[in-house]
């Protein structure tokens, strides 16, 4: 009888102590890399993702050791519209750097940052960007990409604001019309923007139809289609989203809609111990505004959505064209 | 869309996703099931170490003790998950580990959350153990460890339920391992799929509805019952064993 426990102990200690080395490995779901062959053989590598390509023949180098990880902090807008994705898969081939997207509103975003919880931010809100660089916790802003806002709401319109052009306007309509309006709430950098329309409009929102949801901007989107109201929206999103709604874009094209995209590196001096993710970060912006990432920001969407997402901000359109 | 057509659909492309092995789907199931699984390995022997030591000694303050696992079994996983945020970010006391936004990070979240389940459960379970039985082996000599032995012998069944309570607790939150994993999935550009880094069925769920990709959110909702249902079905099995024998 005594045997048996000592048996079952003896299991439990086992798994346990396999945990902890499995854990402290950090091997849980990343898989194990493989040994590339060395660059002279110039042979197909098992995993290219482990391994870094020889400038020489384009094949594989000997593996880089452990893959490095850049954290990356930004809005559920860059993510949700698929754009991430194939921004990021180039860079992450070339340094061998897997890029962890922690995708959260922009008030959020810059909170995590602040914290040394990402190396790297992309947001768009302006004022709360040139805040976080006053305040020394980010370094190196560079201007990304734009694209707008649009007013969104159900196709028969009940406030009656198709086709203003007065941002401003169409919110006092929505709210002397008392339509459910949805907004984030979140002070992520939608929020901050309807807030700025709200200023514009001279109206203080609140009361039953004014509903703030706290959440990103895919919910609220669906939330508004749901219910039948409006809501504001960055233009990528909507698009990413359209077939799956029955909300319209009724109100465009108000400069005030204007939506531009900042990324950040996170200040080196402030966490010492993140130096290398500091040179990461720079590596990965400087990408951003290359050529290369320009070119894949100009081009995303294209096909999918039969226009452009996010119009490249780092290199004039027209300099980019001609390239 | 008046009729429920959206349902069926997303339904059979669900039914299609779990069934011809998409490779996003199912790496999710394994990041939760290796988070959830380690979480609970980890509280498993804390938890059963620490029932084991409350039930056989007396000290002062152990009702104070035993009140804050009472209390722990409470736990929001949010509280949990902001708490592990705040202990691992660059700023915090064990920045320097870099677990934040790791499997890692939520496997400690989850440890905060279950261990208390495991402990109090275990407790229970022990303290139900007949006294003759704890009366008989002290009579006939056996120290406190021999006791212990022979106590979790008794209550073996009521400790696996609560091993079991504390599993379906973790794989089933959500708030601890969203703030603590960020949600996080790495996208292979050549196989052209995601792969789950600290993506788990839970917060896959959250961020699939909001990108309207119903079918995926179903496929992941009933792979998570169907882990419930046999968590749950174990767990009956176990408690029937308590009692009966």
């Amino acid at each position: 009888m005594k045997q048996k426990f000592k048996n079952l102990a003896f299991i439990a200690l086992t798994g346990f102590l396999l945990m902890i080395a499995v854990t402290l490995s950090g091997c849980i779901g990343e898989g194990n890399s493989s040994e590339c062959p060395a660059c002279p053989q110039c042979q197909e590598c098992p995993e290219k993702t482990e391994c870094r390509q020889c400038p020489q023949c384009s094949k594989c180098l000997e593996s880089s050791g452990e893959t490095k990880y850049l954290a990356l902090s930004t809005t559920t807008s860059t993510e949700n519209s698929g754009l991430l994705k194939v921004l990021n898969a180039p860079f992450e081939e070339k340094y061998n750097v897997k890029i962890k997207v922690i995708a959260e509103g922009t008030g959020k975003a810059l909170k995590t940052a602040e914290l040394g919880g990402s190396d790297v931010v992309m947001v768009h809100a302006r004022s709360q960007e040139d805040a976080f660089v006053a305040a020394g916790h980010g370094v190196n802003r560079r201007d990304l990409m734009h694209n707008d806002f649009v007013i969104l709401g159900p196709a028969d319109d009940p406030a009656g604001i198709k086709g203003m052009t007065d941002a401003g306007e169409a919110f006092k309509k929505i709210s002397e019309s008392k339509s459910n309006f949805f907004s984030r709430g979140d002070e992520s950098g939608t929020h901050t923007k309807e807030n700025e329309v709200w200023t514009a409009s001279g109206v203080e929102p609140g009361g039953t139809w004014y509903k703030s949801v706290g959440k990103g901007m895919g919910d609220t989107i669906v939330m508004a289609d749901q219910q039948n109201g409006y809501t504001l929206s960055d233009r990528g999103t909507y698009l990413s989203m359209k077939d799956k709604i029955n909300l319209v874009v009724l109100a465009e094209g108000d400069p005030i809609l204007y939506n531009p995209y900042g990324v950040i590196a996170v200040n080196p001096s402030k966490f010492l111990e993140k130096s290398g993710e500091y040179k990461l970060a720079m590596l990965y912006i400087g990408y951003l505004t290359s050529p290369e990432g320009q070119k894949i920001i100009q081009e995303y969407g294209r096909e999918e959505f039969g226009q452009p997402l996010f119009f490249p901000d780092a290199i004039p359109e027209d300099v980019l064209s001609e390239m | 869309m008046g009729s429920a057509d959206f349902l069926i659909e997303g339904l059979v492309k669900a039914l299609d996703l779990i069934l011809s092995g998409d490779s996003y789907l199912w790496s999710v199931v394994a990041v939760s099931l290796e988070v959830s699984g380690s979480a609970v390995l980890l509280a498993a022997v804390v938890g059963i170490l620490i029932a084991l030591v409350l039930s056989f000694t007396d000290f002062r303050g152990k009702s104070i003790v035993l009140a804050f696992i009472n209390a722990g079994m409470g736990m929001p996983p949010v509280v949990a998950g902001l708490f592990v945020f705040l202990m691992l970010v660059s700023a915090g006391p064990f920045g320097f580990l870099k677990w934040l936004f790791t499997p890692q990070a939520m496997i400690i979240a989850q440890f905060l959350l279950i261990t208390p389940i495991i402990t109090g459960v275990s407790i229970s379970a022990i303290e139900a153990v007949d006294s003759r039985i704890k009366d008989t082996a002290y009579t006939l000599g056996a120290k406190t460890l021999d006791m212990a032995v022979v106590v979790v012998k008794e209550a073996k069944f009521g400790i696996i339920t609560a091993v079991l309570a504390g599993f379906g607790r973790a794989i089933a939150e959500v708030g601890a391992i969203y703030i603590a994993g960020g949600n996080i999935a790495f996208w292979d550009a050549e196989a052209d799929t995601y792969t789950s880094y600290t993506r788990t069925l839970t917060t896959a769920i959250v961020l699939e509805t909001s990108k309207g990709d119903i079918s995926t959110s179903i496929a992941l909702g009933i792979i998570i019952i169907g882990i419930a249902i046999i968590v749950n079905l174990m767990t009956n099995f176990f408690q029937g064993r308590s009692r009966h024998g």
